[in-house]
C-alpha cells in the first residue's frame, strides 16, 4: 500500500501542499486535475525526483520520504516515454536490469514475459526513432515494469495518441492492472479517469480537493470546481443492454435510460448534461425518447438562471431559465415531467 | 536564371568578397611553393620530427585534459551554482586575452620558482623547454572550444532521459556515463576535435613556454626569421595541409560513426 501523509513541496511559484490519500495493493488510483495543478510534481515526488518538504511517503507501511530513487521499488512512466535514443529496444527494457546480479537466460526470462503481455516482442531488436507513438508507449511501458515496481506511477500515458490507440492502450493498461499491478495514473482527461480508476483524487491548484469512487467523486461533487471538472451533476454507474439494437442503460432496476451511445462493454458511466433535460407540466410527443415523470426534490437559483433536482428513481438536475420556472410553477414536491434526446445520454465504458 | 534584386547581389558580393579574403593568402602560398620545395621540406628530418612532435602534444594535451573538462561541462549544463556566469566568464578568457600574454603567465605558472614548477621538479620534470610544458600552453588556449562545445552538447540531452535513468535504479555515474555521455558524444568530438586543431596550431603561448623542442608553428617562426619568407613559406603549406588532413580526417570519422548509428536503425 503507498500512502502519503500530509506531503508539501516547494517549487518556484507553486507548492503541493497537505497531500494526503492512500492506495492499496492491486489498486487503480487515478490523481485527476487541469494542467498546472501539480499532478506531474507530486508524481515525481513520488518517485523521488523532487524532494519532499513535509510529510511522509509510506510503501507497504516503510517510510521512503527519503529514501533513493534507485530503491523505491516506484515505476515511472513518462508523457513523452523518455525512451532512450540511443539504444536498441532490448537495450531499452533491459536496462533496469543490470547491476541486479540476474543471470542473462533470468533477464532474457523477464524481457520476455513482459514483452509478450505488451505484444512488442517483435520489436526488440529496433531502434525507437522507428517506433510510432503507440509503440513507444509500450516500450516506456515494458521498460518501467520489467524491475517489478511496487507501484507503476503514469504520466498522462494517454495524452499523445489517437482515438483508436488510445482505447487499445486503455485496455493494456486495465489488463496490466488486473495482473495485480498497483497503478497511480496522472491525467487532465475525465474520460480517462472515469474510465479506468477504481478510486479517482481531484487535485486543484496543488490540494487534493476529493477523492473517492468515480461515483461518489462525480455523483456528490466537493465543490463547484469536481462540478466543473466533469461539467455534469448528472452522473451515474449504470448497467448496460442491447435491446434490438438500442443501447439501455440502468442507473437503478426501474429507470431504463435509452442512449445512441453503444459502448463495448456492459458496466460503465451515464453523464446527461444539465442543460440537456427538458422540463414540462405534462407528458408530450416530442422526438426525446427518454420521457419520466417526476418529483421536484428541490430548486435553487444558480449561475445562468435555475437548477431543478427532480426524482425519477435517480437524482436528476436540471438546468432552466427563471421564466420557465415561473411559467412552470415549479414548488418542491410538485409532480413534473422529464425529457431528454437519447442523443444526449453519453456512456463511458468502466 | 533567376535575377537577383540588387540586395541580394550587396550581400552575395560581401560573401565573396571575404571568401576571398581567407583563400587568396593561403592560395598565393601554395601558388608560390614549387612542388620539388614542398617535396624536399617533407623530407626535411628537424621538420618531419617538429610535425610529429606537435601532433603529440596536441593529442596528449586534449585526451589528458579533457579527463577533467567534460565532468566541467556537465556540471555547467546541468547544475545551478552561486557565480555560474562567471565561471562560464573564466573558462572563454583564454579566447579574448592576448595568447603571448597568456603564455607568460603560463610560464610564470609553471617556471622552477612557482608551486607547480616545485612539484614537477620533485617528480624529475621540469615544465620549462618540456613538452609537458608545450601540452600546458597549448591546453591552456584551446580548453575553451571543447567546454563549450561538450556544454552545448550535455545541455542538449533531455533532462527527462536523465530522470527515466534514476527512477529505473541507475546511479547518477551510471546516468552520466550511459545516457548523458552518449547522447551528448557529437558535440564532444566536435570539441575535441576543435580542441586538438587549435592546440596544433598554437604559437604565441608556447614560444614562452617552450622555444625547443620545437613545435612546427615555432619552427616556421625561426626559418622565417633566419633564412626569409621563402624558406618559411614550404614548411607552412605542408604544415597546413598536414593539419587539414587531420582535421578532415577527424570529422570524417566523427561522421562516419554517426552515419553508422543511423545504418543500425
Amino acid at each position: 500500500m503507498l500512502e502519503l501523509r500530509n506531503i508539501s513541496c516547494r517549487f518556484p511559484g507553486f507548492s503541493l501542499t497537505n497531500i494526503s490519500f492512500s492506495v492499496s495493493n492491486g489498486e487503480y488510483f487515478v490523481l485527476l486535475g487541469e494542467s498546472g495543478s501539480g499532478k506531474s510534481l507530486l508524481l515525481e515526488a513520488i518517485a523521488g525526483l523532487n524532494k519532499i518538504k513535509s510529510g511522509s511517503l509510506l510503501l507497504d507501511g516503510r517510510d521512503i520520504t527519503h529514501e533513493k530513487i534507485q530503491q523505491r521499488s516506484i515505476g515511472l512512466v513518462f508523457q513523452d516515454q523518455a525512451v532512450f535514443p540511443h539504444l536498441s529496444v532490448k537495450e531499452n527494457i533491459a536496462y533496469p536490469l543490470k547491476g541486479k546480479h540476474l543471470t542473462s537466460s533470468e533477464k532474457s526470462d523477464i524481457i520476455e514475459e513482459v514483452t509478450h503481455i505488451l505484444q512488442i516482442t517483435r520489436l526488440l531488436n529496433r531502434r525507437p526513432e522507428t517506433l510510432s507513438g503507440g509503440e513507444l508507449q509500450r516500450v516506456a511501458l515494458a521498460r518501467a515494469l520489467v524491475q517489478k515496481p511496487k507501484i507503476l506511477l503514469l504520466d498522462e500515458p494517454l495524452s499523445a495518441t489517437d482515438s483508436k490507440l488510445r482505447s487499445e492502450l486503455r485496455a493494456l493498461l486495465r489488463q496490466i492492472n488486473r495482473t495485480g499491478q498497483t497503478i497511480v495514473h496522472v491525467t487532465h482527461d475525465f474520460d480517462e479517469a472515469v474510465s479506468l480508476a477504481d478510486r479517482i483524487a481531484i487535485l486543484q491548484d496543488g490540494k487534493i480537493v476529493q477523492t473517492g469512487t468515480p461515483q461518489d467523486v462525480f455523483g456528490t461533487p466537493a465543490n463547484g470546481f469536481v462540478a466543473h471538472f466533469a461539467g455534469i451533476h448528472n452522473f451515474f454507474r449504470v448497467k448496460t443492454k442491447k435491446v434490438s439494437g438500442q443501447t439501455i442503460a440502468y442507473p437503478v432496476e426501474n429507470v431504463p435510460v435509452i442512449s445512441t451511445d453503444s459502448p463495448e462493454e456492459d458496466s460503465g458511466y451515464m453523464l446527461i448534461r444539465n442543460e440537456d433535460i427538458l422540463l414540462s407540466a405534462s407528458n408530450f410527443e416530442s422526438s426525446a425518447l427518454n420521457n419520466f415523470e417526476g418529483i421536484v426534490l428541490d430548486n435553487y437559483p444558480s449561475r445562468t438562471g435555475m437548477e431543478i433536482v427532480v426524482d425519477i428513481g435517480i437524482r436528476l438536475f436540471a438546468q432552466i431559465s427563471r421564466e420557465s420556472a415561473e411559467r412552470l410553477n415549479i414548488r418542491n414536491n410538485g409532480k413534473i415531467w422529464v425529457h431528454f434526446k437519447a442523443s444526449s445520454v453519453r456512456l463511458i465504458a468502466g | 536564371m533567376k535575377r537577383l534584386s540588387p540586395f541580394q547581389l550587396a550581400i552575395t558580393l560581401a560573401a565573396a568578397l571575404i571568401l576571398l579574403f581567407i583563400v587568396a593568402p593561403l592560395a598565393g602560398m601554395f601558388v608560390a611553393t614549387s612542388p620539388s620545395d614542398l617535396f624536399s621540406t617533407a623530407r626535411d628530418a628537424e621538420v618531419q620530427q617538429s610535425i610529429r612532435l606537435t601532433i603529440w602534444i596536441s593529442l596528449a594535451a586534449t585526451v589528458f585534459f579533457a579527463i577533467a573538462a567534460i565532468p566541467l561541462a556537465y556540471l555547467l549544463a546541468r547544475k545551478d551554482f552561486p557565480l555560474k556566469s562567471l565561471v562560464a566568464g573564466i573558462i572563454d578568457l583564454p579566447v579574448v586575452i592576448p595568447h603571448s600574454a597568456a603564455g607568460i603567465a603560463i610560464l610564470g605558472f609553471v617556471s622552477r620558482d612557482s608551486v607547480v614548477g616545485k612539484m614537477g621538479s620533485a617528480i624529475g620534470l621540469n615544465f620549462v623547454g618540456h613538452p609537458a610544458g608545450i601540452a600546458v600552453a597549448m591546453a591552456f588556449v584551446s580548453l575553451p572550444f571543447l567546454i563549450n562545445a561538450a556544454r552545448d552538447g550535455f545541455s542538449g540531452v533531455p533532462v527527462r532521459l536523465e530522470k527515466a535513468a534514476l527512477t529505473l535504479g541507475a546511479s547518477p555515474a551510471r546516468v552520466f556515463f550511459t545516457i548523458s555521455l552518449p547522447l551528448a558524444w557529437r558535440s564532444i568530438v566536435s570539441g575535441l576535435i576543435l580542441m586538438f586543431a587549435r592546440g596544433m596550431s598554437e604559437f604565441g603561448a608556447v614560444i614562452m613556454v617552450a622555444y625547443h623542442p620545437m613545435i612546427t608553428p615555432v619552427l616556421i617562426y625561426e626559418r622565417f626569421g633566419a633564412f626569409g619568407l621563402q624558406y618559411a613559406q614550404p614548411v607552412s603549406v605542408l604544415f597546413i595541409l598536414i593539419s587539414l588532413s587531420v582535421f578532415i580526417a577527424l570529422r570524417l570519422l566523427a561522421r562516419n560513426k554517426k552515419q553508422k548509428t543511423a545504418a543500425d536503425a
